[in-house]
């Protein structure tokens, strides 16, 4: 992140200079640190056990960085998330074209679709796990489930979205229904379709969190649990610190790269 | 080629849009025509009756013995603003239509060169659409139209978009194309000027979605606006149309 090239993007100027943000990070550390420092060493305001500090949470990360446990974790993590995203875009793809094409969907299935959005994806992990057991499967279909409706309803706003005077263009040039789709349609919504996209593995990679810390199967929301099971606070900690920069990184490795390099080929960057 | 419209009626449920009143009209190959009225008199209403964009209400428009049922490329439609696809580099622009409808590559690569050097355009072939001005946008649109080769090419106020200079320069330039390859124009405008500077005749059209008179334009090319005659033909027309926008054309 301190790495990251959006301070040369013209939107991303909401941020500062990298070593501004490093810096500030720093402090947030030395305060947390300072923090616990009086709070338990001196004062025994908190326990131990329910606090963590920095140094503990550095001692957690080298020491399931030595026995490889955080690797796999974040591996098996990532690659369930990852087949669990793929189906929902494939899913999310067909029915978003499916009720932006026939208006009969679009009346009727969209608004039911975009009611079924709002659920949290935690509520169907009881289904999940009486459907698929404590299984690999069951925490992909949260997975899908928390996002594939989102995306869905982002590529049918992304086609609805297509300037008509593409369309008009096309027709009068001759463009079959195929090449309308495969020529205009789709490379016009690319934009918004990429934002879908991304919003989509924002609320994949929830979903997975909520499917993994109720079953079993090793990953980081399963080493987020076992951490409070053996009173590990500073565990828990590191867990939610690699969640949320895994997301970060997907967000800002793949996501920011493709979106700004199709507003610079546009000129809209 | 010829193009007819047969009792050409159209109306909408919704009021908003211009209806068009027993049309009846023929243009000929090689003829360019142009159509003048005020806003709201159904000129683009017409238009895309032609270009297939919308369906008469009654009437039929054929065009060489077929009736025109929808949109094709036949009835290339160039409009107001310049509906170039931002994706694509100004070369690719140029080629898509004809890519659309399989013309060889050699052939669209010849037609596509054809077209930019005659717009001046033979060193833009990579840029990106977003990189030119109003004006180069729109002489790629033109080109972009012309090399698709359509029976006839249907202008829907191409330039009344941009500034007054570059709306004179393209009309000039159009002209000049015109000169050359006498492709067959239907062309929509706002500007008296222009519909004398450019047609063979011109449909003078009246609100109501009506035909109220056709005037032929004997003037030689190329046109001078600054021409007695060509000023006798504007204050005649001006005249016809005796209406309030037209007055302050430009």
């Amino acid at each position: 992140m301190q790495t990251d090239r959006t301070t040369d993007n013209k939107k991303g100027r909401l941020r500062g200079s990298a070593l501004e943000e490093v810096l500030f990070l720093f402090g947030v550390i030395l305060l947390w640190q300072l923090v616990y420092f009086v709070g338990v060493d001196q004062l025994g305001i908190w326990k131990s056990y329910s606090m963590p500090s920095p140094s503990g949470v550095f001692q957690s990360f080298y020491k399931m960085i030595m026995d490889g446990s955080l690797a796999e974790a974040t591996g098996r993590s990532l690659l369930r998330g990852g087949i669990g995203y793929l189906i929902s875009l494939v899913i999310g793809g067909i029915v978003g074209i499916l009720i932006n094409h026939f208006p009969f969907l679009h009346r009727n299935l969209r608004p039911l679709i975009m009611g079924i959005q709002t659920l949290p994806s935690i509520c169907w992990v009881p289904f999940s796990i009486l459907w698929f057991g404590l299984s690999q499967t069951a925490i992909i279909f949260v997975v899908i489930m928390g996002s594939a409706f989102s995306i869905a309803i982002a590529v049918d706003g992304a086609i609805s979205n297509v300037p008509p005077i593409y369309i008009k263009a096309g027709l009068t040039m001759g463009a079959s229904k195929r090449q309308m789709y495969r020529r205009i349609i789709f490379p016009a919504a690319l934009p918004e379709l990429i934002s879908g996209m991304k919003q989509g593995w924002s609320f994949a990679w929830r979903a997975l969190m909520s499917g993994e810390v109720m079953t079993t199967s090793i990953g980081l929301g399963q080493t987020l649990i076992t951490g409070r099971n053996l009173a590990d606070i500073n565990q828990v900690m590191l867990v939610m610190i690699v969640i949320v920069i895994v997301g970060i990184l997907i967000d800002q490795l793949i996501f920011a790269n493709i979106e700004h390099k199709i507003q610079k080929t546009r000129g809209l960057a | 080629m010829s193009l007819e419209l047969i009792g050409v009626n159209k109306t909408f449920s919704d009021t908003k849009q211009a209806t068009i009143n027993d049309i009846n009209l023929k243009i000929e190959k090689g003829e360019f025509i142009c159509c003048v009225g005020k806003s709201g008199c159904g000129k683009s209403t017409l238009l895309n009756l032609i270009a297939g964009l919308l369906k008469p209400t009654s009437g039929q428009i054929i065009l060489d013995g077929q009736p025109v049922t929808g949109p094709g490329p036949d009835r290339i439609v160039m409009f107001q603003e310049h509906a170039l696809f931002p994706w694509l580099n100004v070369i690719d622009n140029v080629t898509f239509g004809m890519e659309l409808a399989s013309v060889p590559k050699e052939e669209q690569m010849a037609r596509a060169e054809k077209y930019l050097k005659m717009m001046g355009l033979e060193s833009y072939h990579h840029y990106a659409i977003h990189q030119l001005s109003g004006g180069m946008k729109q002489r790629v649109a033109l080109a972009r139209a012309f090399t698709m080769d359509s029976k006839v090419l249907l202008m829907d106020e191409p330039f009344s978009a941009l500034d007054k200079q570059t709306s004179n320069r393209l009309r000039k330039e159009l002209q000049q194309i015109w000169m050359e390859t006498h492709q067959t124009i239907f062309f929509i405008t706002h500007s008296v000027e222009e519909a004398i500077y450019l047609g063979d005749r011109v449909v003078v059209m009246a609100e109501g979605g009506t035909i109220q008179n056709v005037i032929s334009v004997d003037l030689d090319r190329p046109r001078h606006v600054y021409d007695e005659k060509f000023i006798d033909y504007r204050r005649h027309l001006l005249d016809q149309i005796q209406g309030e926008e037209t007055h302050a054309d430009r």
